[in-house]
This record gives C-alpha cells, structure tokens and sequence, in this order.
C-alpha cells in the first residue's frame, strides 16, 4: 500500500517547477482582475445567482471560483473538494429529480451532457431554470467549455477567464514537458486502464476518458488505436486472455477500483494479469477517478502526474 | 360464532361498499399526493393554483400563470401524480384479469411477457442504441426508449399468446409455461446486455428497471391515460364471462360464453395498459399482485368488484408510494419499484393476517 500511496505523489520540485510559473503569473492576473469584483460579491451576496452543479468537474470548478456560497446543490459525483460533500445532494446525475433540483430554487443547473433523464431536463428548463449541458467529448475544450459554464452561471466571468487564463498555461506545459519526453523514445509504453468499481472489471477502449488520458500522458492504449485489430470503443468487461493478448507495459486504475478490488495483492491476482509485462515489474498506477477521469480543473496535474508515474513504472521504478 | 362482533366484522362487505372505499381512498391518497413534495407548496398556494386550473384561468391563452409554485404543480407534479393513477390502475386491473383468467392467485400482468419485453427492448435500447440505429434519437428524442419499450412488450405478449395456441384455441396452461419461459429467456437478454453495458448504461437500465414516475410529462399522460382509460373500460366488461370462467372454461362455454374472445380480450388490454405504463415508467413492482387479493379478501371473489376494485387500489396504492419516493430523501429521489413492495407488502401482510379464514 505504502508503494503505491508513494507512486501517486509527484516530487516537489516537480511540482514546483511545473506550476509555478503559471501560477504566480496566474494569481497575478487574476489578483488584478479580481479586486473590484470582489467588491462587488461582498455588496450584493444575496443577488449571486444560485447554481446546481451535476458533475464532479463543474463542482470544482464552481469551487475554484470562489463561487461555493452560490453552489445550493450537487450530485453524488461531486466528491472534490471535501467540502462538496457537505453541500445537499440531488441524487445521481442520471437519475435527477425536476422537483428536488427546482425545490433548492436554483437559477442555473451546469452539468455534462451526460445528466439526465431528458425529460427531467427538459421540466427544470421548462420551470424556467437555465439548464447548461457541457458536450463531453473528452478534450481539453471540453474543459474550456465547463469553465466557461460555470463563469456565465454564477456571473463570474472576469474570474472564469483568469482561471482558464491560468489553467492554459498550465495545460500547455504539461503537454510541453511530456511532448519533449516521449519525442526520443521509438515506442510509447502500452497501457490498460481498468475500471473495476464492481465486481466485474472494465477496460477502456476507444473514445472514452480514460483513452484521451492515456494518449496526452504520452502512452498508448493496448486495447484500442489505430492498427490494433482487436480495437473497441467504450468500455468492456475484461478477460482474462484479451488481457494476455494486450501486454501491457503497465495497468492504470482508480484508487477506488483498488481500494474496491480489496488491495493491491488483491488487484494484481486478477486472472490473466499476471501474465502481463506489467506484472514482472508490478508497474501500476492509481489516481483518484475524479481527479484522473473526470475532466476537471485537475487535469494539467493528473496528466502529468500519471505520465511520470506510469514511465517510471513501466521502467520497473516504483517512484 | 360466539363474538357476534367479530363476524360482522369479518363478514363481506358489498360491492358497493368496497367500491365506495375504493374511490375515497383514491382521492385522499391524491389530495395526499399532491399536497407533498420536495419543492416546498403551501396548502394556499396549492388552492389557488387548483382554482386557478377549475377556472381556467391557468391555462387560458395569455393568462399564464408565472409564479414558480404554478410552474412546478402544473408541469411537474399534477402530470406525475396522473401517470400515478393511470398506471397503478393499469397495474392493478390487469393482475386482476390475469389472475381470473390464468385462475391462478400467483399470476400478474408480468406473466404474459409484457413487463420483461419491455425491460429487454428498453435495454437493448440503451447499450446497443447507438450502435445499431443511432439515427433514431434524432428525429424521436426521448420518445425512443417509451417506443421501443413499448413495441418490445407487444411483440413478446404476442409471442407468448402465440405460443400457447393450439387447434385453434388459447390453452392457459400452456400460456403460463410459455410466458415463464419467455420470461426467463428475456431475463436472460437483459443479463447479457447488463454484461455489455458500461458502467453509465448500467446505471440507466438500473434506472428504468426499478422504475419510476419521474419522467412524465403531459404529452406522455395524455397518451397513457388515454391507452389505460380505453383498457380499464374493456376490462370492467370482462368482469361476467371472468366469473363464469372461474367455474372451469367448459362449464363457462356452456352457459354461452365466449371463453376464446374472453380471453384475447384479457391479453390484449393487458398488454396495451401495461404496456404504456411500462414503457413510460419502467417497471413497477408488487402492485398487479398485491392490489387483487387486497380487494379479494375484503369483497370476495366477485369479478364486477375485484377489478374496478384492483384498478382503484392499484392507482392509491402507487400514489403512496411515489409520494413516499418523491419526499423520503429530498432533493433526490428513491426508485418508485423498491417503494411500491415496501408500501405493498405490509399492507398486504395484514390483509392477510385479518382475513387468513377466507384464503
């Protein structure tokens, strides 16, 4: 457990070298930029519109912000930061409620694509609450998009651009740092992502989170891409010869999955996985999945974090 | 018969008592129904918008009302609680005409393949929608799932009464291993496609099969309640020759009824009226059971009080529950499925602890 608790952290100085140029120069930005609107928060607190956020992206965002006092309600994907967990809950983002989300009195309700029923939608919109549905399609616009999202809702756009303003800058060295990486090796280490919240485990194929994550930390999917004949989009259940058959270098999962798999040893005596490259150098890496696949503020960081985490696995060093 | 009292009260009530009962209880469960929910609605402003709505003023052209409370009554909670009524008495007519027909105590509408056909065709909606006509959304949006649900329990209702023809006539016996078995083959379609589905589509078919009244809408009510209304009629109809059935079909064809056409006449209002509820809702557990033996151990076996009866009790009975489901943990919301046996059941025990001499 210890190895894998360590795997997850990236040094400080990695860190530091990283963030803190954009950083300082986004806190800068957004320092200057933020002044009167702070001022004007202060006075009319009560005429902030009030928000529902319905994915666990846009609940961090909202929080990123500064906007939580205007964040009435989330769903049960919001687990980040901590204190969107003491916020009230409107259920599940596929099975929302049009009377207990319009019973909060929200004037927006910002989510994904992804929320529904659509006929719920469709009620809260017709009550008159402005409905704001991001596309997910996996991208770093998708991100842009959400940011944008939440800045017109909660009314506060000068801090949305600062924030994006910000998170760019990050997004563009982290994809700096791994492009420089990846440019001298002749092959990307070939990776598995396995979701394994329920007793039967899924991989991810093409055109899903995890897929786009994989291939901006600079690694490839075993399971999907071009030129791999048993290539599939979405997610599927596992087994234990296609795994085999996939050899990867090294298996990404979720903490959750993990901690839901019963441990490590646990995870690792999956049929089929021992008989992977990545099981002689026990090369795995686990990340939160809101952190990893939730397409949220945190992903500048979560991709970096997980190509160092997987390359240096995939090496045979467990960080 | 020494306590007097206690006979008088075990004795049958009649039918018109029952019956009476029967709608008391509908009205109160919707009075009820109406008056709880998450979106806080005082008493007075409920009477006015109700007010409102009788003297048309709400609906009037140019005289729409804007205040939330009216928006969220008349949009979201008066269509919910109609799907309520509609498919409650959907739910409990037919469990009682299945039950007569099949003169089986253990059989509901299920047992014919219509809930299990629509829960295979909507999950094969939802895994394999995309893949195999992802154009179909585009022009009938969120109609699909309702109509694929709703053609899936027809088409595996027919397959079922099909089965069970033979030298030209519907043999019951027949029909209830057909429809077990059909029932299990679609268990077993749904089993596969939960092994396909992705943890998103998981949650969807998870959604519909512990059903819920969450998505109704106007458009939806009015067609339901229409496809219900015509169903409940017809099977009051049924209500003499199902009597005389009980005897045994062939002393049924020999006071001159026709115990065929009954019996066509019994699947296909099941399997339009649960049909549409199904689709529209998902599935609904417990209440095509429980709803004719509630009305049969305090009225009797009588057919003309057993199914308005069931239809009634059936429509309350879903009423409680969802109004349960819609307040239980606000601002989210419980299956209606898992609330209808949890409502149901207790209900039903103590029917059956009261009246355990007439079973």
């Amino acid at each position: 457990m210890n190895r894998f608790t360590a795997t997850r952290r990236p040094s400080r100085r990695d860190a530091l070298r990283l963030f803190s140029l954009p950083l300082a120069s986004g806190v800068c930005v957004s320092s200057m930029l933020l002044a009167p609107a702070v001022q004007a928060q202060t006075m009319g607190q009560s005429k902030l519109p009030r928000i529902v956020c319905v994915s666990g992206a846009t609940t961090e965002i909202a929080y990123a912000l500064g906007a939580e006092k205007q964040l009435v309600g989330t769903d049960t994907t919001s687990v980040f930061p901590a204190a969107a967990l003491q916020t009230v809950k409107v259920g599940y983002m596929r099975a929302l409620s049009a009377e207990g989300l319009l019973s909060l009195r929200p004037d927006a309700v910002i989510g994904t694509t992804e929320a529904g029923p659509s006929v719920v939608i469709d009620q809260i919109r017709s009550a008159g609450v402005r409905v704001e549905l991001v596309d997910a399609d996996h991208s770093w616009g998708e991100i842009q998009r959400k940011v944008a999202a939440v800045g017109r809702a909660t009314s506060r756009t000068l801090e949305a651009a600062a924030l994006q303003a910000q998170l760019d800058t990050q997004w563009a060295a982290v994809l700096a740092h791994i492009a420089k990486k990846t440019s001298h090796q002749m092959t990307k280490p070939k990776a598995i992502f396995i979701l394994s919240h329920t007793a039967s485990p899924q991989v991810s194929g093409d055109k899903t989170a995890a897929h786009a994550i994989l291939s901006y930390a600079g690694l490839g999917n075993a399971l999907a891409g071009p030129g791999n004949a048993a290539s599939f989009s979405g997610y599927r259940a596992m087994t234990a010869e296609a795994l085999v058959a996939a050899a990867p270098d090294v298996i990404v999962t979720t903490t959750q999955g993990l901690e839901s798999s019963g441990g490590l040893d646990k995870f690792w005596s999956r049929p089929g996985l021992a008989l992977t490259p990545a099981y002689k150098r026990r090369s795995l890496v686990a990340l939160d999945a809101l952190y990893l696949i939730g397409f949220g503020p945190r992903l500048p960081q979560a991709v970096s974090e997980l190509h160092r985490a997987a390359y240096l696995a995939s090496l045979g060093y467990s960080a | 018969m020494t306590h007097s009292w206690r006979a008088s009260l075990h004795r049958r009530a009649s039918g018109r008592t029952v019956l009476t009962v029967g709608i008391v209880l509908l009205v109160v469960s919707f009075v009820t129904a109406s008056a709880r929910g998450a979106y806080a609605i005082s008493p007075w402003q409920l009477m006015s918008v109700v007010w409102d709505l009788l003297s048309g003023s709400a609906i009037g052209p140019g005289q729409v009302q804007t205040s939330p409370e009216h928006l969220v009554f008349l949009n979201i909670r008066l269509p919910r609680l109609l799907l309520g009524v509609a498919a409650g008495a959907a739910l409990g007519l037919s469990g009682a005409l299945m039950q007569g027909l099949f003169r089986n105590p253990l059989a509901d509408p299920g047992l014919i393949g219509v809930s299990s056909g629509a829960a295979l065709a909507a999950g094969i909606t939802i895994v394999m929608g995309s893949m195999w006509f992802p154009e179909l959304p585009r022009t009938l949006g969120s109609w699909t799932l309702v109509l694929m649900a709703f053609m899936g329990s027809l088409v595996v209702t027919f397959l079922v009464y099909w089965l069970s023809q033979q030298d030209g006539s519907t043999r019951v016996g027949l029909m209830l291993l057909a429809g077990i078995a059909i029932n299990a083959l679609a268990g077993a379609g749904l089993g596969f496609l939960t092994f396909l589905a992705s943890d998103e589509q998981l949650r969807s078919i998870q959604f519909w099969l512990l059903g819920s009244l969450g998505g109704a809408r106007w458009s939806a009510v009015a067609l339901v309640s229409g496809i219900v209304l015509t169903a409940v009629c017809a099977g009051i109809m049924l209500a003499r020759p199902l009597n005389a059935i009980a005897l045994g079909e062939a002393q049924a064809a020999l006071l001159g009824v026709p115990v065929e056409r009954v019996k066509r006449l019994a699947v296909l209002v099941t399997a339009l009226a649960v049909g549409a509820v199904t689709a529209t809702t998902g599935m609904i557990g417990f209440v095509g059971l429980v709803a004719p033996h509630g009305v049969r151990l305090v009225a009797g076996p009588d057919h003309r009080v057993v199914l308005p009866g069931s239809a009634l009790l059936g429509a309350a009975l879903v009423l409680l529950a969802d109004s349960v489901a819609r307040t239980a943990v606000k601002p989210a919301e419980l299956p209606l499925g898992v609330l209808t046996a949890f409502v149901g059941v207790p209900f039903f025990l103590l029917l059956l602890r009261h009246f355990k001499g007439r079973l």
